[in-house]
């Protein structure tokens, strides 16, 4: 049941005046309630635990992090390892 | 899939993983504390691919594993009653109780049901007006929301023919019993992203002052876990304590302020006892007294549950870190996913379910260089 992984909202709509929606992983969608992600939009990514998204993925951190990882594969290029391909 | 394929990426997690080979001096123990994390790191070889100093314990961080077998044997006899409806997370049905689990229920033409969503509940109670409809709500602080929402919705909407088996746990007094056990040896912990997603990791800095141990917040891709180890290997090889966040893109030290607030206003804290552990303070959640009309333990006295575990089952031991799944007696030969001994051979997060569905029947400690 915790197994959450994030997945791409598609649809936004309100019902029994909960903010409901629908969220697509990878070509699975599943009706999602977005109440404790009221600015949730068409487009957001989230995390989803049985039925309920938990947050929106923060896209500058996404970046920001992959980007401390590719500083990770600087460092051990000068540390004098092989780097395989240069940084995407 | 974006924000998926790009954290298993094996070129950086190779990366990462030579960062911690090369900051790497000395022998540490790290624990998660969540099924996922633990499923990912055995999927993905993660622990054999780090220093032989390093060693992963996985700690009680399934929660149908450490759901306890009182709540278990309740929902079953909840469950065996005439006119109710059932309804669970999938993983719960398999779990043995003391004299069979809910399956062997359904099986003798009980009414049990799994959901995705606690709010399907609402819908099931709906359709069956002459029947009562119970959630067995269990779970971290990931489905408290959800279960939240629940009986919340049932109040506002006037469903009276809904109630709710909670047996809600919390992480951090979890973690307070950890590192007060003497018998557990843990130097630094990766935090649950998810559980951090709801509730932040503002609850953690006192347990870092008091006990002097990393605890940093972990996602669930390989490369989020590798990333969390080497930022609590770097803090341990540096001599520092601290909590650190190495899940920015889905947590923020405030957690989300909606969720929490209805939580607290559906929930209050008590004591709860966890499977294999025993009693922790203050580690668990129950309705409030506004929302009493929806607990399932005063709508349906079953009287008193003996519950019986079995001796070869040494669940206990593995939730607390101090064994590795293969290192019990009753892994692989009594105890397999198909016939189950205890909780964490049974759901897909268990520690055990884990070892034994990727083939870690080797009794070494797993470490490789």
């Amino acid at each position: 049941m915790c197994l959450g992984i994030p997945g791409k909202i598609i649809e936004v709509y309100e019902q029994n005046g909960l903010k409901m929606g629908r969220v697509d992983f990878g070509g699975v969608v599943r009706e999602t309630c977005l109440a404790y992600v009221p600015d949730a939009q068409i487009g957001d990514y989230t995390i989803v635990h049985v039925g309920f998204a938990l947050n929106l993925i923060d896209e500058d951190e996404a970046r920001k992090t992959l980007e401390l990882f590719n500083e990770i594969g600087l460092l051990a290029e000068e540390l004098g390892e092989e780097p395989d391909e240069s940084a995407p | 899939m974006k924000y998926i394929t790009e954290y298993r990426d094996a070129r950086r997690v190779r990366e990462v993983l030579d960062e911690i080979h090369r900051i790497t001096t000395r022998p540490w123990r790290l624990m998660e504390v969540c099924g996922g994390q633990t499923h990912s790191i055995i999927r993905h070889g993660i622990d054999q691919l780090l220093p032989e100093q390093i060693t992963m314990i996985h700690g009680p961080g399934c929660p149908v594993c450490v759901t306890p077998q009182e709540m278990i044997d309740r929902a079953i006899a909840i469950a065996s009653l005439p006119g109710t409806i059932l309804v669970s997370f999938g993983d719960m049905l398999r779990v043995p109780g003391s004299r069979g689990d809910l399956f062997q229920v359904k099986a003798r033409g009980g009414d049990v049901r799994v959901v995705y969503s606690p709010l399907e509940c609402l819908a099931i109670a709906g359709q069956n007006p002459d029947k009562e409809v119970v959630f067995f709500g269990v779970g971290f602080e990931t489905t408290a929301p959800a279960n939240a929402m629940a009986v919340h919705q049932a109040r506002l909407r006037g469903i009276a023919n809904f109630s709710m088996l909670v047996s809600h746990v919390r992480v951090p007094p979890a973690l307070d019993a950890l590192l007060g056990a003497p018998e557990v040896d843990v130097q630094g912990f990766l935090l649950a992203g998810h559980v951090c997603a709801v509730m932040g990791f503002w609850e953690y800095h006192s347990l870092v002052a008091q006990y002097r141990v990393p605890m940093v917040v972990t996602g669930f891709e390989p490369l989020d876990i590798a990333q969390g180890i080497l930022m609590a290997v770097r803090q341990l090889e540096e001599g520092r304590a601290a909590v650190e966040n190495a899940y920015a893109r889905a947590v923020v030290e405030a957690g989300n302020r909606p969720a929490m607030e209805l939580i607290n206003a559906v929930f209050e804290e008590c004591d709860r006892n966890w499977r294999g552990i025993g009693l922790i303070p203050r580690s668990g959640w129950q309705l409030r007294a506004e929302y009493a009309a929806y607990d399932a333990v005063r709508r349906f006295p079953v009287g008193h549950i003996q519950t019986e575990e079995s001796p070869l089952c040494h669940a206990g031991e593995v939730l607390m870190g101090i064994l590795k799944p293969n290192e019990c007696p009753a892994f692989g030969k009594e105890c397999t996913p198909r016939k189950p001994l205890g909780a964490p051979m049974v759901s897909a997060e268990g520690a055990c379910a884990a070892y034994y569905n990727f083939g870690r029947f080797e009794r070494a400690s797993g470490a490789a260089s």
